[in-house]
């Protein structure tokens, strides 16, 4: 696999208090991965540091191959950092030309990554009376200009209202049907679930994971059952082996495998036994409920 | 080259508050000497000719209009402080260099529009004196009218200079007016480091260490031509001499002091996070 970006050892330290210590990890190409991390957990430092504004304390990092200079490489990388950072005074359009200038892209471009965010028709209004969610896509229209192989989004669906959430998750999903590689830095884990295959995990600026999202942690998931002989089902899933932890919500049970078990066997089991199950489902454990895991032990 | 000044330009000109500064810096100068060369009747009393005095004669104007001009730079210094204190109130800064702009041509973009927009000013203030004085002067051989061209190279020099210092203040500081306070600042730091000299010792001494003062060193670029014009009716007064040539080792002091506040104005960005 063609890495994109490696990452070795890097610290950065910011006075007393270290951001990033120590982290090593490759972005390897046609993948979507996501930084995963509490706030204040070293993300928008990392890729500050990677895109050049940050200087790091130790530990280095090479884009691409490691021939390319840092500064040719973003040429071919399209980033956004936290907020949108656009001159208010200029339009949408000219933001854009100005963007084009800076990266050596014809302004053919412009017009095309426009119509890929929907903002066509506002590309003349100034800058400072777009929306939130408006701002955001312009954003992802410049990041996008110079056909970048890795796009990198610094939590892009902050403070907006659910509709833009949606806008810009699919922009994101038809961005990555397409081939790009996606780095996506968030705290909203269903979002990174929703879109990434790989997950790198943070928590206080130490790595706590690298790897695909379905293997992040090793469980069997769980099962949710509602009975009408509720009791009688509990001491079934005491007694059972396969079962370790039960929780027990009103009538919603809640049992969490040891082993392996298909929810046909496991429902035939207790129809054998008299139990009728009233709902049934098998589930793995959330992206959240497994983030919650790893950041808990750790 | 031209792609980092076309770069500026565009954040420049399409600002409307610094495009009336820019039309202000430039245009204002040009308008008052225009206005001054005219014949001004004041309401029918006598007649104002401020060319019959003789300070329109070649190679006077050169040094009477670039002294002039010059006091105008304060509205430039003002776009200069800005162009940075708006990078980094949008945080456009940040943007344009993940971007892929690099921190150092970050500088050099800002530097060119000064070096482009000095050019511009010096290049009008040349034609306007050529005109006015091929107009009004009693002298229109082409030796005469090369002479003290120089002072045309100390107006460049002098608005380079000081609006590099705008630059590495406003890198400093970040916020255009807190910058522009500090410009002051430093007026009065260096009055008073010239006081406690001339107190502590020999006032020629302290003078000739004040002239190697940032602000201090590009005013003496451009002298005051008024003694000068005195000078010029007064023939006989010797106490009125003084020395207002553009000295070589003025111009390097100068040069010296842009050099350094650009450099340090790059130092400035690559130590910093932003």
């Amino acid at each position: 696999m063609e890495p994109i970006l490696t990452i070795n050892n890097l610290t950065k330290k910011f006075g007393y208090l270290t951001a990033v210590k120590d982290l090593s990890f490759t972005i390897n190409k046609g993948n979507v991965y996501g930084i995963l991390g509490p706030n204040g957990s070293g993300k928008s430092t990392t890729l500050g540091v990677v895109l050049n504004v940050v200087n790091k304390t130790s530990g280095d990092f090479h884009w691409f191959d490691g021939n390319t200079t840092t500064h040719d490489a973003l040429k071919k990388v399209g980033a956004i950092i936290e907020r949108p950072n656009f001159y208010p005074y200029m339009s949408g359009y000219q933001n854009l030309k100005l963007v084009c200038k800076i990266k050596g892209v014809d302004y053919s471009k412009i017009e095309e990554k426009l119509e890929v965010v929907g903002l066509l028709d506002r590309k003349d209004s100034k800058f400072k009376t777009y929306s939130l969610g408006m701002k955001q896509r312009l954003a992802i229209a410049s990041a996008l200009l110079n056909e970048p192989e890795i796009l990198i989004l610094d939590e892009p669906t902050n403070g907006l209202d659910p509709q833009g959430i949606h806008q810009i998750r699919e922009i994101i999903k038809q961005i990555a049907a397409k081939g790009t590689t996606i780095l996506l830095a968030s705290h909203l884990l269903d979002e990174v679930e929703k879109v990434c295959s790989h997950v790198v995990v943070l928590r206080k600026g130490v790595k706590l994971y690298s790897g695909r999202v379905d293997e992040m942690i090793s469980s069997h998931g769980f099962f949710e059952l509602k009975c009408n002989k509720q009791d009688e089902l509990r001491t079934f899933l005491e007694n059972n082996p396969a079962f370790g932890k039960i929780k027990i919500q009103d009538d919603l049970i809640t049992a969490f495998l040891n082993e392996p078990l298909k929810s046909e066997d496991f429902n035939k089991q207790l129809f054998d036994k008299g139990i009728v199950l009233t709902h049934l489902v098998q589930r793995k454990e959330s992206l959240e409920e497994q983030f919650l895991q790893l950041t808990d032990k750790n | 080259m031209l792609r980092l000044l076309n770069l500026e330009l565009q954040k420049l000109l399409l600002n409307r508050t610094s495009k009336i500064l820019i039309f202000i810096s430039f245009i204002l100068p040009f308008f008052v000497i225009l206005l001054s060369s005219l014949k001004i009747n004041v309401f029918g009393f006598f007649t104002l000719e401020l060319g019959e005095l003789g300070i329109f004669n070649f190679p006077v104007i050169w040094h009477l209009t670039t002294f002039f001009a010059s006091q105008f730079k304060f509205f430039f210094a003002i776009v200069v402080v800005s162009m940075i204190g708006n990078e980094y109130s949008n945080k456009t800064i940040k943007q344009n260099l993940i971007d892929g702009l690099s921190k150092k041509e970050f500088i050099l973009s800002k530097f060119y529009t000064i070096v482009f927009f000095s050019l511009v000013s010096t290049v009008l203030i040349g034609l306007i004196s050529l005109c006015i004085g091929l107009y009004y002067s009693s002298y229109n051989e082409f030796g005469i009218i090369m002479q003290e061209t120089n002072f045309l190279l100390a107006y460049f020099i002098k608005l380079v200079g000081f609006f590099s210092l705008c630059l590495f203040f406003g890198m400093l500081i970040k916020r255009s007016a807190f910058a522009l306070a500090f410009l002051f600042i430093l007026y009065i730091l260096e009055w008073i480091a010239f006081g406690l000299m001339s107190w502590k010792m020999d006032s020629d001494i302290a003078e000739k260490i004040q002239n190697v003062f940032p602000l201090k060193s590009m005013y003496k670029l451009i002298d005051q031509p008024f003694q000068r014009i005195a000078m010029s009716k007064f023939p006989d007064k010797a106490d009125l001499a003084y020395d207002y040539a553009v000295h070589w080792y003025e111009i390097a002091i100068v040069l010296g002091w842009t050099t350094l506040f650009v450099f340090l104005s790059y130092r400035l960005l690559k130590k910093r996070d932003l």
